[in-house]
């Protein structure tokens, strides 16, 4: 039963991270690729590490696990945010078709954060 | 205990493959990405793979202690992305001032 639950997860979570890649690879824009890269960390190594747990069955290991996909789900957003913010600030072309930008008006108005003064 | 039985063995190796693949695909994005902040994109999301084939690995060879590596990976990864995102803000910007400049040079790539 472990196995199956293993072997599962396993092809799950490769698969996930699979799909993120191509996303980076495929997608039109920076903002756009980073929605396909931050499921690569929670959901592909969740399910790996999830995986492992089940593989070897024993308490410690299935802490450590757990502990790590907490970790993983704890940095992930704040990662991306911080990547998002300096990709916005920093002057990346947004795609042709996007048509919300609600950072653009106070942007305009120089409503900027302290640290973007280099 | 490594991966005996034949299903884990075929997944994991699966898996490790796929992975593969998949960093291999991130890479093309580091080294193509036309803006600093592609290529921390690329980084991050190649540093999450890393960790997904470094607990695949620990399946694969029955070895617990990838997984400490796996852990530790994850932090520094989470380090490096931070303060590489801090080095893209504090470098020069665009301001309001040249921001149409910046808007006519996507006008002519399209």
């Amino acid at each position: 039963m472990n196995d199956i639950l293993t072997a599962l997860f396993l092809v799950l979570g490769s698969l996930f991270c699979f799909v993120a890649a191509l996303g980076m690879l495929r997608l039109p824009d920076t903002v756009i690729r980073m929605h396909a890269a931050t499921k690569a960390g929670t959901l592909g190594a969740g399910l790996i590490l999830i995986a492992e747990a089940f593989f070897y069955a024993e308490l410690g290991i299935t802490l450590r696990a757990l502990a790590a996909i907490s970790f993983l789900l704890l940095t992930a957003p704040v990662a991306a945010h911080l990547i998002g913010r300096a990709a916005y600030y920093s002057g990346i072309r947004l795609w042709h078709k996007t048509w919300i930008d609600q950072l653009k008006d106070r942007f305009e108005a120089g409503d900027l954060p302290e640290e973007t003064d280099p | 205990m490594p991966a005996d039985t034949y299903l884990v063995v075929v997944a994991s190796r699966f898996a490790l493959v796929v992975l593969l693949i998949s960093i291999l695909l991130a890479l093309v994005r580091l080294i193509k990405g036309p803006d600093a902040a592609d290529r921390i994109v690329a980084l991050d999301l190649i540093s999450m793979l890393i960790v997904a084939f470094l607990a695949t690995e620990s399946v694969y060879a029955g070895e617990t202690s990838f997984l400490d590596v796996a852990i530790a990976y994850a932090l520094i990864a989470f380090l490096g992305t931070a303060a590489l995102a801090r080095f893209l803000i504090r470098s020069p910007q665009r301001k309001p001032g040249n921001i149409n400049k910046i808007e006519d040079k996507t006008a002519k790539n399209e």
